[in-house]
């Protein structure tokens, strides 16, 4: 791909996502406040975020992948539990993700 | 308590910012492994601003995906800014366009998550903005150091870096599957529905498509449930 196209992929996808997040805030009041659509919008995130967490570690590409990404993910798991706060989580995840990267080569 | 839940929203966002920013160096060195030059990688998180669909399509052009797959990809994880859009309308309330066009810059997953979850309209507003501002510095600033320091990266610090990303979306899900969450047992079984549906799609859909396939699948499956006991 050259660089002009490269450079367009960049700008209209840019353009595209900025119009997507307006359009959003833009959709009148009346629409937004029907009894289903507030109901969906309010389980969207848990979907989405879960969806994502499981993309994010248990996935490379096509392929379903098993690494340490996963035992951070417990690790991250527990200290939520315990009510660590969201930096010591992130951190505590990533110690694990290097641990496992070291041991396992 | 007014200005302990106004410290308590400063600190969360600036905490967010920070670890998001972890997040932009993971992409700089991603954008540039892609084969984007730093400006390239710089106007993409100037401009897009949304790390998932900056993810997407990076990941397309890098597995070497043509012109229309990597815009597609980038807009289809791009749709779930425009729900959280209308999520955020009532609250940000955005009069006159050129308030509304500058919201909507910071209209992405975090800046969105921490409005929500404030404990009130006020404090909503000052979440959004705050964290869009901390998230969106940092973003671009991590951003420029990934891409010119990619090469740098070793390996231990790569894969600790794809272990924080999952645990960060994580983070922000736990709350919605507490008991104080509004109908935690249904969060429950709409988060687990969701990553289940994409994990079963994933062999079978281009990257990024089964997040936005779950997303879709879950609503559409909830709302008939749904409407009925409304």
């Amino acid at each position: 791909m050259s660089t002009g196209t490269l450079w367009a992929v960049v700008l209209v996808g840019s353009l595209g996502c900025y119009l997507l997040k307006l359009a959003g805030l833009s959709v009148p009041a009346a629409w937004v406040e029907r009894p289903w659509v507030t109901r969906v919008v309010e389980f969207v995130p848990a979907a989405l975020l879960a969806a994502l967490v499981a993309v994010q570690a248990a996935s490379s590409g096509p392929d379903l992948v098993v690494d340490g990404r996963l035992a951070g993910l417990a690790v991250a798991a527990l200290a939520l539990a315990l009510r660590a706060p969201f930096i010591v989580v992130l951190v505590l995840a990533g110690a694990a993700g290097a641990l496992v990267h070291v041991l396992t080569g | 308590m007014p200005s302990d839940a106004r410290t308590a929203t400063l600190r969360d966002a600036v905490g967010l910012g920070v670890a998001v920013g972890l997040y932009g160096i993971a992409f700089g060195a991603a954008a540039a492994g892609a084969g984007l030059d730093t400006w390239q990688a710089l106007a993409m998180s100037a401009l897009m601003f949304t790390g998932a669909s900056q993810f997407a399509m990076i990941g397309v052009l890098g597995a070497g995906g043509g012109a229309f797959s990597a815009v597609g990809s980038a807009l289809l994880l791009g749709t779930r800014n425009t729900v959280y859009g209308v999520r955020l309308a009532p609250m940000l309330a955005p009069r006159g366009w050129l308030r509304r066009a500058g919201a909507a810059h910071w209209v992405i997953d975090e800046t969105t998550a921490m409005a929500v979850a404030a404990p009130d309209r006020e404090l909503g507003r000052l979440a959004f903005w705050v964290t869009g501002a901390t998230i969106y510095l940092g973003w671009n600033v991590t951003t420029l150091i990934g891409s010119l320091g990619a090469a740098a990266l070793g390996e231990t610090a790569q894969a600790a870096l794809d272990a924080v990303v999952p645990a960060a979306f994580l983070a922000l899900l736990w709350p919605r599957l507490q008991r104080s969450a509004r109908e935690p047992a249904v969060q429950r079984r709409v988060a687990l529905g969701g990553a289940v549906v994409a994990l079963v799609l994933t062999p079978f859909v281009p990257a990024g498509v089964q997040v936005v396939l779950a997303v879709v699948a879950v609503a559409l499956a909830g709302r008939p449930r749904t409407t009925a006991a409304a």
